[in-house]
């Protein structure tokens, strides 16, 4: 399992998870959840894309995610964002389907890009991937203050002075960037899936705005370690054990809410 | 009118059950749609298609029909969504994308065992993508029966459905069985989005329960007038993708014929960019007129 052809797979990951438990978190405090569902989308579409005309696939999931992400955040603000989304989402899904009828894709490819493949970085692209996961953590790092208190309470965001819509397009950026970084291994379809699952248990986990950011950070990490190693394991798609791990944890979180809860009822009456 | 329809259009019956699914499942979606668009459920119904989507692997997989597999994962997911709590507004996005996430990771396994279990090779792209020009024409009576169904449960339950979508706080005053209602009107999305996975795909099953009723509606505050006006313009959007996707076999000398969803899913986002800039502009004529007759202000649902 931790052969020399599975480092790549090990490292990507691990960069990959940190991010997407950050990133996550923010989504779920923002409840931008159908945007974060879209952007994947967006980046499938860029990738078959990609490899219609011989370029990058990297190169392709980057530039469609981005134009994703901005769009939603274009549109978002002239009609009703539900239904913005929605359209984007099968726009590209749509679009991402008729790349792959023209070029001459096989199904397993095909597979790999929609339900992850572990090997899905390989060497020559650990490098780039590298340096977008280095430049989400230096816009997460300026951002970190003004995005979490926007993402608390946006009045009380404006009231300090925080450029809000800005800020608003900024996040969408970072998620693209992200997104498209994880979508080669996790999948265009499950993607979102890691996104929302793990930081939605760590907010019911701790109330605490910077304690629950580490334990989404944790909880991500070991949802995709575990989903790698047991998609190693059986040789089934990572796909199947990112969605089911992850709804796994925010089920066991969330029953744990309950007896919580439950127990503090009990204690006061 | 020979640029338009390549030869052989009409007299191919493929075509022709094509056209008819196309047409009850426009209907269908449209009727759906619009009280999804209303009720803010987008988010929901997509959901949904995910669901559908591992039904139709799931079936796929066992070798039996895919609407089958499309309805009843449709209908399972709907109780799971439920089950955790999507009708509370709060934590409803959250809840349905765990759904939705679990759902796929089931349909990434039924996929790559089919895959691995048969030679042919497509099904992917056939369950998410769909390929209408592969129905089978002993589908066609199921499609029928159900789309009838699903619109006589909705004319039956309209009014309480009607009332609870706009304030359910009015339609629980009015002894309205809202979590009944609510329950009911998933599980009717979910044979809605059934019926057009099998015509564009199970994932892009979205852009005909969306797309047309959020343009009609933006035209008519009517219930009524927009789901006929939604109704014509997913008939178009299916009709005129079908048209272009057997058209377009002829564009390339290698024959490469692009899928009917891809169209149909292209005229619906179309139909959706044009709606909102005539909405727009219509909004801006009928202000300018408020003040100058000082009118009671119209404002549309989106």
């Amino acid at each position: 399992m931790f052969s020399s052809f599975m480092t790549n797979a090990w490292i990507s990951g691990t960069v990959i998870a940190t991010l997407v438990g950050v990133v996550g978190f923010f989504v779920v405090m923002r409840a931008s959840s159908f945007a974060a569902h879209a952007i994947p989308n967006g980046a499938f579409a860029g990738a078959a894309g990609a490899n219609l005309v011989g370029v990058n696939p990297l190169f392709g999931l980057v530039v469609f995610a981005l134009g994703a992400a901005l769009g939603i955040g274009y549109s978002s603000r002239r009609t009703r964002s539900d239904v913005a989304t929605a359209l984007a989402l099968v726009m590209m899904l749509a679009l991402g389907a008729a790349f792959l009828a023209t070029s001459n894709e096989y199904e397993p490819a095909i597979n790999a890009l929609l339900f992850g493949e572990i090997l899905g970085v390989s060497s020559s692209e650990i490098v780039p991937v590298l340096v977008l996961a280095l430049v989400c953590a230096l816009g997460l790092g300026v951002l970190y203050r003004p995005l979490l208190m926007s993402s608390i309470s946006s009045e009380l965001a404006v009231a300090q002075g925080v450029n809000v819509s800005l800020i608003d397009v900024a996040f969408l950026v970072v998620l693209a960037l992200s997104s498209a970084l994880a979508v080669p291994v996790v999948g265009a379809l499950l993607t979102f899936s890691l996104t929302i699952g793990p930081p939605a248990a760590a907010r019911l986990l701790t109330s605490r705005p910077h304690r629950a950011l580490a334990c989404s950070v944790v909880l991500s990490l070991l949802t995709l370690w575990a989903a790698i190693a047991s998609s190693y394991w059986s040789n089934l798609p990572i796909g199947f054990f990112v969605g089911t791990f992850s709804a796994l944890v925010y089920l066991v979180a969330r029953a744990w809410d309950v007896t919580r809860r439950r127990r503090l009822a009990h204690v006061v009456a | 009118m020979h640029y338009i329809f390549e030869p052989g259009f009409f007299a191919n019956s493929t075509v022709r059950t094509a056209l008819v699914l196309g047409l009850l499942v426009a209907i269908v979606s449209a009727t759906i749609g619009v009280f999804t668009v209303v009720r803010g459920q987008s988010f929901a119904g997509h959901a949904l298609t995910d669901v559908a989507t591992a039904g139709g692997a799931g079936a796929s997989l066992a070798v039996i029909s895919p609407l089958i597999g499309f309805i009843g994962g449709g209908v399972l997911g709907a109780g799971a969504m439920d089950a955790i709590g999507v009708q509370r507004v709060k934590g409803r996005d959250i809840a349905t994308g765990v759904v939705l996430g679990a759902a796929t990771g089931l349909s990434a396994l039924f996929l790559y065992l089919v895959t691995l279990q048969t030679s042919t090779t497509g099904s992917t792209q056939t369950i998410l993508f769909g390929s209408v020009f592969t129905v089978s024409p002993s589908t066609l009576p199921d499609a029928l029966w159900l789309s009838a169904v699903v619109l006589g449960a909705l004319f039956v339950i309209r009014r309480p459905l009607m009332m609870s979508s706009i304030s359910s706080e009015l339609a629980r005053t009015r002894g309205v069985r809202i979590r009944l209602i609510g329950l009911s009107f998933m599980v009717m999305l979910a044979v809605a989005v059934g019926l057009s996975a099998i015509v564009i795909g199970s994932i892009l099953s979205t852009a005909l329960l969306i797309g047309p009723p959020a343009s009609a509606l933006k035209f008519s505050n009517r219930f009524s007038t927009a789901v006929i006006f939604a109704s014509l313009l997913g008939t178009l959007a299916t009709w005129l993708g079908i048209i272009l996707a057997y058209d377009s076999y002829y564009w390339s000398a290698s024959h490469r014929g692009l899928p009917v969803s891809f169209f149909v899913v292209a005229v619906v986002v179309a139909q959706f960019a044009i709606s909102s800039v005539f909405a727009q502009r219509r909004r801006v004529r009928v202000a300018l007129s408020n003040e100058r007759h000082a009118a009671p202000e119209q404002v549309g649902w989106i």
